[in-house]
Parts: C-alpha cells; sequence; structure tokens
C-alpha cells in the first residue's frame, strides 16, 4: 500500500493542488471519528450516513443539484447572516481587513478559500460582476440592488466574492472558478467515498468512471494558490503520521506473546482458564520489568563497576567453608559461591560511588529496592482502574449477550481445519456457558434450604481455618523448642516439621473446600470467588506463620551479629594500639589479613534473601511435581490402565484432572509476594521468578492441553478479572509491610551489604541528601519532615478522600441511573411498536398512579416518566437533533483543520429537518439505509 | 511487476484501487488468486473485460473460505445471479469488503446479507436457527437451540415482529465490540 499511494499523492499534489488528498484525508477522518463516536451514538451517525448516501446520489446528476442546494439553504441562513454582517464590517474597512488577511497564516487563507468555494457554489457570472463592483468599492445597497438571482444566491455570491477577494485577489474569474472548484470537489469525494458503498462493482465503476472524466476535464482550468503545497505537505504527513501509528499497534500486538497458545487454551477450555494464562502472562510482564530495574540499577554496576570477586571479605567464602563451596548439595542450598555473588544482599560492596561515573550504588540499592514496589501498586492499580473502567463500559454487554454471540463470534480469518475445530469448541463452550447462565437467572428453588446449607458450609471452613491455622502455631512452638534441643537428636520429620504440615495443609485443604463448596451450590463464577478467597485465607496464615519465624531467627542473628562486632571491634582496636605503639607512628595500614580469614558477622539480609530464594525453589519444585504426577502421570494411567481394569476409569473415580483455576491463581499470586518480600535482600530473586514464569507458561500449557479436560461446566471468566488484582494487591500491602518493617527498624548489618557501617538503610538517603545535594534542599527536607507539615498534609489527605469518595459515590449513582433510563427506553420502544401495555413493572405502576396524580399540581416524582413516553413516541427524534446536528457541525470544524474541505458535509448533516421527524431512532436509519442498500445496486 | 502490466491496464488498475481498499499489488494478487482457481477458465488478460464468471464450488474451496461455516452465503450474497457465481469484480468486491479497512456500515451491511439465509430481507428465526447450527455444528440440544434464537430476537428485536430488520441489526452489531475484529479475511 505505501509506497504506491505516495506516488499517487505526489502527482495529485503536482496536478491538482491538495485537493484530492486532502478530501480523502478528510473522509477517512471523519471516517474515523464516526468509528469512534459509533458506541455512543449509532443512530445520529446512521443517519448522517444515510444522508450521504442520497446527497452523493444527487451530486451525480447536475439538475437535482440545486434543489439539494435549497433544501440545505434555511440551515446556512443563520450562518449566511453572520458572515452577511461580518462582510459589511469587511467592506466598511476594507484596506485594514485586507491588510489581516494578508497576514494571515496559509492554512486560514485555506479555510477561507473552502469557505468561498462553498458559497459560491453554481454561482454565475453575475456574482462575478459583483465582486467586480465590490473591488471598486461599492456599498452593500448596491450590490443587493444589482443582483438579479434569488436572494439566498445574491448572499451567497457576496460572500464569496468578499471572502474570496480576501484570500486570494488577483483571480480574475472567482465565482466561476469557484463553481468548478467546488463540483470537482464533489467528484472528488464521489470517488474518494466510493469504496465505502455498498454498491455492485459494476456500478462503482461506472460512477467512478463518470466522476473521473468530469475531474479530469476541469481540474486542468484550476489555478494554484500560494499555501496550498504546504498544506498538501501537511495533509501527506497527517496521512503518514496515522499509518505509522496503525503500524506501530500492529506491531505492538504483534510483540504481545502467547497469544495463539492462550487462544487455543481458550478454544478448548473456555476464558475462565484461559483467564488464568493471561494473568500469567501480565505477571510475567510485570517481573519483567522490575527484573529490568534490578539487573540494570543495581546488579550490572556492580558487576562491572564494583569490586571484583576475593577482593573484600564480604565477597570472598570464608577459610572454613572454602572445601565444600563448590559442592553441588551445598549449591543447591544457595550457599558456598552462590551466597557469595550477586545474587545476594551481603555481596554488595557500601562505598558510596562506584566506577568512573560516580555511581551511587548504595542510593540506587534503597531506591530501587522501594521503586519495585511502588512500580507494583501503580501498575496493579491503573491495571485495576482500566478493568474497572472497561467493566463500567461493558454494562450494556448484557443487553446483546446472544446476538453478539451469534452475530460475531465466527472469527472469519480462520483458516486452518484445526484451529477450525477449537473455534467450534469454543463458541459451543461460550453458548452453553451463556444459556448456564440464563437457566441461572431463572432457577427457583427453596431457598431456605440453600440459606441453611450455605451458612453449614461456610461454618464448617470456618472451622476448617481455625484447625488448620493451630495446627501451624502448634508445630511453630514446637520447631522453637526443637530449636534449642541438640541438631543431633532430632529425626527428620522433626526437623522439617513446619514445611511438611505447611504443604500437607496447602494439599489437603483446598479439596476439601471445594467438597464443602458442593454444598453451597453456587454459580460456578461465584464459588469460584469463595473458593478462591478461602484458599486465600489459608496461604495467608502459611505465609505469616513462616514471616514470623524467619523474625525470630533475624533477631537471633542479630545479637550474635553484636557479639562479633564488638570483639573484632575490639581486635581490631588492640591491632592498631599495637601497631602505632610498636612502629611509634600514627599512619597505620589495615592489617594485612586474606579476605578469606576475616571474622565476620552473620549477614542476617543475606539468610533472609537465601529463606527466600530457598522457598521459591522449593514451590517450583512443589509445583512442578505436582503438576507431572497429579495430572500427567494421572492422565497416562487413566488413559492406558483403562484396557484392563474393571472399571472404567476415564468416567469412573479417577478420571482426567481438572485444571485448578483458584489454586493456580492463588499459587501465583503468593508466588510474587515472596519474590516482592524477597527482592530486596536478594536481588537476583527477580531474575529467577522470570525464568520460573517462562518456563511454566510453556509446561503448563502443554500440561493443560495434554492431561486436563474442561470443566464439566464450563464458565466464563468475568471480563474483569479485578478480583485476581485485587488479591495481587492485598499481597502486595502485606508483603509491603515486612519489608519496610525491617528497612526502618533493623539495623543493617555491619559487615555486609550496600548500608554496612549506617545506623539505619535509609540513612543512604539523608547522606545524599546532605552532602550531595545543595543545602536549600535539605532545608526543604527537613521543613517537609516537620510535624507541623505533616499533619496538615494528612488531614488534606483525609478530607481528599473522603471527597473523593463522595463523588464516586455520586457518579455510581448518576450510573446507574442511566442505565436505568436506557433500559426503560428500550422496553418503552418495545412496547410501543408492540401497541402492547408496558410490560416493566415501574412503569406500570406510574401508569396506575398517574390519574389520581394529575389533580394534584406536577409532582416530581411521578411526573416525568409519562412525558417522556410521549418525547419518544412524537419528539423524541426532534429533540435530539439539534444536538445531532450541532455535534455534526462541531465535527466538521474539527475535520476543516485537517482538511480543505470544511464546509462541503454541513450542508448535508440537517438529515433531521429534511425529511419528516422520524417515528423513533429504531426505524429512521432503517429506510435509508435500505434505499442506500438495496435500492442503487439494481440500476 | 513488469509484465504483469498486461494484465490490466493502468487505468483499471487506478479504478480498483478507488473502488476498493485494496493496493495495487494486491488486486493483481487478488487476480492471481483468482486465476489460480481455474487456470483454462480465466484468461491472463483482462484489459477488454472479458465476461468469465467461476462458480461457487470453486470459490468456496479457497483455504481462506474452507473452514468458514458461511461460505456458501459469503459467496452467494456478492454475486450478483444469488447463486455465487463471482465474476472477477464481485470477487474483488467480496475481499474488499471483508478487508481490515472496510468501513463497519459497509460489513454490516454484507454481514446482514451473509446471515440471511433465506434473502427475506429480514433475519428470522429460522435463519438464526441455521446460523447457530452452523457455528457450533449442530452440537446443542434443540432446546438449547430454542433458547438461544429466541433470547437473540429478543435482545435485537426493537419493533417487536420476531424477526430483525437491518436496523435492528445495525443497532446490535454496531455496539458488538469484537464485530470488526472477526469479520475480516486476510487474503
Amino acid at each position: 500500500m505505501p509506497p504506491k499511494r505516495k506516488n499517487d499523492a505526489v502527482i495529485r499534489v503536482e496536478d491538482v493542488g491538495m485537493d484530492v488528498d486532502a478530501v480523502d484525508s478528510g473522509s477517512e477522518d471523519e471516517a474515523r471519528r464516526r468509528t469512534k463516536n459509533r458506541r455512543n451514538k449509532p443512530q445520529r451517525k446512521v443517519k448522517r450516513v444515510s444522508d450521504d448516501e442520497e446527497d452523493e446520489e444527487d451530486e451525480d446528476e447536475a439538475p437535482r443539484k440545486r434543489g439539494r442546494k435549497k433544501k440545505a439553504k434555511p440551515r446556512d441562513s443563520d450562518e449566511d447572516d453572520e458572515e452577511d454582517s461580518r462582510s459589511v464590517k469587511s467592506k466598511s474597512s476594507k484596506a485594514s481587513r485586507r491588510k489581516a488577511a494578508k497576514e494571515e497564516s496559509d492554512e486560514e487563507s485555506e479555510k477561507e478559500q473552502k469557505t468561498r468555494k462553498k458559497r459560491g457554489k453554481g454561482v454565475s457570472k453575475l456574482e462575478k460582476e459583483e465582486q467586480n463592483k465590490e473591488k471598486k468599492g461599492k456599498g452593500k445597497d448596491g450590490t443587493k440592488n444589482k443582483g438579479g438571482e434569488k436572494d439566498k444566491k445574491k448572499k451567497n455570491g457576496k460572500l464569496s466574492s468578499s471572502s474570496g477577494s480576501e484570500s486570494d485577489e488577483d483571480s480574475m474569474s472567482e465565482g466561476e472558478m469557484a463553481a468548478l472548484k467546488e463540483e470537482v470537489e464533489e467528484k472528488k469525494k464521489v470517488i474518494a467515498t466510493l469504496r465505502n458503498q455498498p454498491w455492485r462493482m459494476k456500478k462503482r465503476l461506472v460512477v467512478l468512471k463518470e466522476a473521473q472524466e468530469f475531474v479530469e476535464k476541469f481540474e486542468g482550468a484550476l489555478g494554484k494558490g500560494k499555501g496550498r503545497k504546504l498544506y498538501a505537505y501537511k495533509v501527506m504527513m497527517t496521512k503518514k503520521l496515522i499509518k505509522f501509528k496503525r503500524d506501530f499497534e500492529n506491531f505492538k500486538t504483534a510483540c504481545i506473546p502467547w497469544e495463539r497458545k492462550i487462544k487455543e487454551v481458550e478454544s478448548h477450555f473456555g476464558s475462565s482458564v484461559a483467564s488464568y494464562f493471561i494473568f500469567l502472562r501480565w505477571m510475567y510482564g510485570l517481573n519483567l520489568v522490575l527484573f529490568g530495574f534490578m539487573f540494570g540499577l543495581v546488579i550490572l554496576p556492580e558487576i562491572l563497576m564494583g569490586l571484583p570477586y576475593g577482593s573484600i571479605p564480604r565477597k570472598t567464602v570464608p577459610r572454613e567453608e572454602q572445601e565444600t563451596a563448590m559442592d553441588y548439595s551445598v549449591l543447591f542450598d544457595f550457599g558456598g559461591y552462590c551466597k557469595y555473588s550477586f545474587l545476594f544482599y551481603g555481596y554488595y560492596n557500601n562505598e558510596p560511588t562506584i566506577g568512573v561515573l560516580k555511581f551511587r550504588l548504595p542510593l540506587s540499592y534503597l531506591l530501587v529496592g522501594v521503586g519495585i514496589f511502588g512500580y507494583s501498586l501503580m501498575v496493579v492499580i491503573r491495571t485495576m482502574a482500566r478493568n474497572a473502567n472497561e467493566g463500567g463500559d461493558g454494562g450494556e454487554e448484557g443487553d446483546f449477550t446472544f446476538s453478539w454471540k451469534m452475530f460475531t463470534s465466527w472469527d472469519y480469518l480462520i483458516g486452518n481445519p484445526e484451529t477450525a475445530d477449537n473455534k467450534y469448541a469454543s463458541i459451543t463452550t461460550s453458548f452453553k456457558e451463556s444459556i448456564v447462565d440464563e437457566q441461572e437467572n431463572q432457577k427457583d428453588e427453596n431457598i431456605h434450604l440453600r440459606r441453611f446449607l450455605r451458612v453449614l458450609a461456610n461454618f464448617l471452613i470456618v472451622s476448617c481455618l481455625g484447625g488448620s491455622g493451630y495446627l501451624i502455631y502448634f508445630v511453630v512452638k514446637r520447631s522453637q523448642e526443637f530449636a534449642n534441643m541438640k541438631k543431633d537428636n532430632l529425626s527428620w520429620f522433626e526437623k522439617n516439621e513446619v514445611e511438611f504440615v505447611m504443604s500437607l495443609l496447602g494439599l489437603v485443604c483446598p479439596p476439601l473446600f471445594e467438597t464443602i463448596a458442593e454444598l453451597e451450590d453456587y454459580h460456578p463464577r461465584i464459588a469460584l470467588k469463595w473458593q478462591l478467597g478461602r484458599i486465600f485465607a489459608l496461604f495467608l496464615g502459611n505465609l505469616y506463620t513462616f514471616l514470623f519465624a524467619l523474625f525470630d531467627e533475624v533477631t537471633a542473628k542479630l545479637e550474635s551479629e553484636k557479639v562479633i562486632k564488638n570483639s573484632t571491634e575490639w581486635v581490631l582496636n588492640q591491632y592498631y594500639s599495637n601497631y602505632s605503639s610498636f612502629y611509634n607512628t600514627t599512619d597505620v595500614p589495615p592489617p594485612a589479613v586474606h579476605p578469606s580469614d576475616v571474622i565476620r558477622g552473620p549477614c542476617w539480609e543475606t539468610g533472609v534473601g537465601i529463606e527466600f530464594v530457598k522457598l521459591i525453589v522449593s514451590d517450583i519444585q512443589v509445583t512442578y511435581l505436582t503438576i507431572l504426577i497429579g495430572d500427567f502421570v494421572r492422565a497416562v494411567i487413566v488413559r492406558f490402565l483403562n484396557y484392563c481394569w474393571c472399571w472404567d476409569l476415564e468416567a469412573g473415580f479417577p478420571s482426567y484432572g481438572e485444571f485448578d483455576i483458584s489454586g493456580n491463581v492463588l499459587g501465583l499470586i503468593f508466588n510474587q509476594g515472596m519474590i516482592w518480600m524477597g527482592a530486596f535482600y536478594a536481588p537476583g530473586l527477580v531474575g529467577l521468578n522470570v525464568l520460573r514464569l517462562l518456563s511454566s507458561m510453556y509446561y503448563q500449557c502443554w500440561a493443560v492441553m495434554c492431561c486436563n479436560v474442561p470443566h464439566e461446566r464450563v464458565f466464563k471468566a468475568s471480563r474483569s478479572n479485578n478480583f485476581y488484582m485485587g488479591l495481587l494487591l492485598l499481597v502486595l500491602f502485606l508483603s509491603l509491610l515486612p519489608v519496610v518493617y525491617t528497612i526502618m527498624t533493623l539495623s543493617p548489618s555491619f559487615d555486609c551489604g550496600p548500608f554496612s557501617g549506617q545506623e539505619k538503610m535509609y540513612d543512604v538517603i539523608m547522606e545524599t541528601i546532605e552532602k550531595d545535594l545543595p543545602a536549600f534542599i535539605g532545608n526543604l527536607f527537613s521543613y517537609a519532615t516537620n510535624p507541623g507539615l505533616i499533619l496538615p498534609a494528612v488531614l488534606l489527605m483525609v478530607l481528599a478522600l473522603y471527597y473523593l469518595n463522595a463523588v464516586s459515590k455520586a457518579y455510581q449513582q448518576a450510573n446507574t441511573d442511566l442505565k436505568k433510563k436506557m433500559q426503560m427506553a428500550r422496553d418503552e420502544e418495545k412496547n410501543r411498536r408492540n401497541n402492547k401495555d408496558s410490560t416493566n413493572q415501574v412503569m406500570k405502576d406510574l401508569e396506575d398512579l398517574l390519574p389520581n396524580k394529575s389533580l394534584i399540581p406536577p409532582p416530581t416524582e411521578e411526573e416525568p416518566p409519562p412525558p417522556d413516553v410521549v418525547i419518544e413516541k412524537g419528539s423524541k427524534s426532534p429533540k435530539m437533533k439539534p444536538g445531532a446536528a450541532a455535534k455534526g457541525v462541531n465535527l466538521q470544524k474539527d475535520v476543516s483543520l485537517a482538511a480543505p474541505n470544511p464546509r462541503a458535509p454541513v450542508t448535508r448533516a440537517p438529515g433531521p429537518r429534511k425529511g419528516p421527524p422520524g417515528n423513533a431512532r429504531g426505524p429512521q436509519p432503517g429506510p435509508g439505509r435500505g434505499r442506500g442498500r438495496g435500492g442503487p445496486p439494481r440500476h | 511487476m513488469g509484465n504483469k502490466q498486461t494484465i490490466f491496464t493502468d487505468e483499471q488498475l487506478d479504478a480498483y484501487q478507488d473502488c476498493t481498499f485494496f493496493t495495487r499489488k494486491e488486486i493483481l494478487r487478488l487476480h492471481g488468486r483468482y486465476h489460480e482457481l481455474a487456470p483454462h477458465l480465466v484468461p491472463m488478460d483482462y484489459t477488454n473485460d472479458p465476461d468469465c464468471k467461476l462458480p461457487l464450488a470453486l470459490i468456496v474451496n479457497m483455504p481462506e473460505l474452507k473452514e468458514n461455516p458461511f461460505r456458501n452465503r459469503i459467496v452467494e450474497s456478492f454475486s450478483e445471479d444469488g447463486m455465487g457465481n463471482l465474476s472477477f469484480n464481485e470477487f474483488v468486491d467480496m475481499f474488499s469488503v471483508l478487508s481490515e479497512t472496510a468501513s463497519r456500515e459497509l460489513k454490516a451491511i454484507y454481514a446482514f446479507k451473509i446471515y440471511d439465509f433465506n434473502v427475506d430481507n429480514y433475519l428470522c428465526k429460522e435463519d438464526l436457527e441455521k446460523t447457530l447450527n452452523r457455528l457450533t455444528k449442530e452440537e446443542l440440544t434443540p432446546e438449547e437451540v430454542e433458547l438461544v434464537c429466541q433470547k437473540s430476537i429478543e435482545e435485537a428485536d426493537l419493533d417487536g415482529d420476531n424477526k430483525l430488520s437491518f436496523a435492528d441489526f445495525e443497532n446490535m452489531i454496531t455496539r458488538a465490540p469484537d464485530f470488526l475484529s472477526t469479520f475480516h479475511i486476510r487474503i
């Protein structure tokens, strides 16, 4: 497309000026705008389109054009008047105006010209005379008397001459030119919109030929204006820009990975399973960005510019560990060389700046650590807001569920038999989903029994949760007791009791909950949410137990660190005093100890990081093994043992596994929570997670396609998966808490990590502010942290929160009101067509109330609906039309900025006034459309 | 491209470009495809507008249409005689309407024609049933089909005549979020 079009455009620009192009782009713009507006005002648009069609038909035949003009006149008249007065003014101060006109920008003169063209359409030579006279300086009255034609034409002529004289005064035959140009314009418009006509190709070709001949015949007569080339250039650039944007969009969508994989899953398992994979993909994107931050701002600078391995104690494996440091079992537990690598907090040096770039690594480390939370928070909330918007937009969705499915679900692009089969399957599935939904609405059963069952189920589940909570608490207590005992006396089970119990609970509880949830008999979609909530509570318990255990460990390590710190300081002091007294000098060199022999503290941050990494790794193992055994092996057994088994394995007990959406989603969410928590202490964790998500995408896609069966009751995921996002947000907050707590309260280790030697981690920021920024910023900070300032700020925020909350409630109210209104309008329309009584209960009630109420002076509540009905019956369209027309005018104004054809559509916009007031919005476009579609093609 | 020029004159190509949403190259490619369908029937030289039509059976075997449950209806809607015989003009027309850049109005008109199986300018229950059965390969039970058709008509029918006129259809389809993206064949 591009090269050819470009040539075309250039040629046209040179031959004709920009007209063709401009018209083209103008209509393109218009079309685009229409598509944009379409959803909101389909009716208006349709009307306009049908008008378009009529007009264009008219334009084919010259004689009818006059008639069209006259039709258009009344609407133009007020504009005419306006311009009339303007022209009077212009005449009185002609000289000055001319000057001004000359100074006008090219674009404006172009617009001016357009106006003239419009006005001058079909104007005769007489107008030329008039114009000449005006040029000589005759008064307005004179011209008016001279006018031999109708009033309106004169007006037009005058206008054309007055404005024309402003734009290019040296042209001689203005009127003729204008008329001609106008016609050429029209023809070109026909050519430009031809492809949008629902005609047979034959007719199109004929019309095209006629129009082209006309254009060819006359366009040579048209001259070239001054600013036209520039304008043509602009038009071309906008076109190119639009094209570039579209290409970019295409590129962007092409870059979204796994689209086909997900489609495939979707076609087999329905949108709910696909929603998990979409969530997984989203998570992958998020983690990729986080990894980018971590890697680019922390890991890479340290590797490139920091000291190499082995140069300082924190970057060296201690002597006593060196023998086993390369053992697989040690590395697998992230000890040995792994522990003293860039994967963990302890490796990073505390030098304020590193390398030639003076990169502030400690500051960057802290900011990235906190920034990860900030970014995640922002992204999650933004996604939630967008989803909420979509949900609001889809409020109308319910109106056309089945018809949309019926008419838009087949993807015409499908050309592959396998995909087509999938598509058939997915369409059938989606219809079944909708039918289930529909039947769900109609179901009416013993409500008391169901209530009782639901209460019972909730009671059971709460007691389950309580039991598991107590079990974990009990186990953790016991493990603390065990920790005080000697390690050798403990059995394997006693050592790993906590992990064992936790994973056992994680395995047993979800299916238990699911079984209990059967009692409740919710719609699967709602049941899924309940299930998610319950497993969430369970996981949360597990996570926080783990965290408390970790905190105990950290405090223990902090104590031992204090001791070590004191002793090393004491050793160091002793060395210094010995050295100075021995050599009698104050210039003491640092002790010559090999970095691997230096006594060092436990470095609790690295310990925490290792715990998290281990947890993630074991989580990956468990998940993958569960899939392998629980799904794959089971599927294999069911599939092949079925030949020699006493009952039907496929239909009977084990059967194939179903994809566990709730468990997988929650697993993903909690995994992410641990990443967020652990990333600060183990920068490599994010990279690990990226790998995990990547592999799990392929692995799970494979697993679900190969060994799972769709749910028996296939259901559709709610369109906005804000529920997942909400859970994610909650987990984000919960994981934010411990990290911020440690950053703010615990003091960093004295001999490892970027903050060593500081009292608190955030001292890095204070230091930077004090030392490296201008003084006044430090002052600003000290003011900003003043309680006197913070307190009002908090107050203000609370007030703002309150206000916004109130506003949002009001909007919600308005939204529901509008929806109700629309529903009413629809019902009313239907009923009116049916000539039946209103089926809407509310309306019925109101109508019943009406006679009595009518005695009372019009009240506020009851009156509106009946007038509404009247309005809808008779005067709805007139009422709507002015707005529509105004919109049309505005629209055209906008277009005129882009294309030098601003007025043309204006003459057509007044469709509403032209025809008889349509009886309703529905049928009006119908006939027009019908004619456009059915009539023309046949002749 | 040099020797392909003989298929169409430049004017013809320009005319096609003005009448369709295709570029020169695409039109030539379309001709290639058209020619491929019946090499002995379709002339390579189109400069003098030869009168040549291909039957439906040939056209629905194109890979683009082969899997489409509505392939016969598509071809029939675009053929002038309603029997599915397509001249090259109509062939180009068909893919132009189904191209990515065609406007929503245009697509809606032809979509209506396609789903109107009995060509009475209304989508009645019968049409919907046929549509549904083609979409699902008749895997729904008759009751389900009945329910879905009933629901669809209820949703979209504004004038209460138990069938969908074009106005009803357009009103419904213009709001559909993925109509434009699905009613689209890439050639």
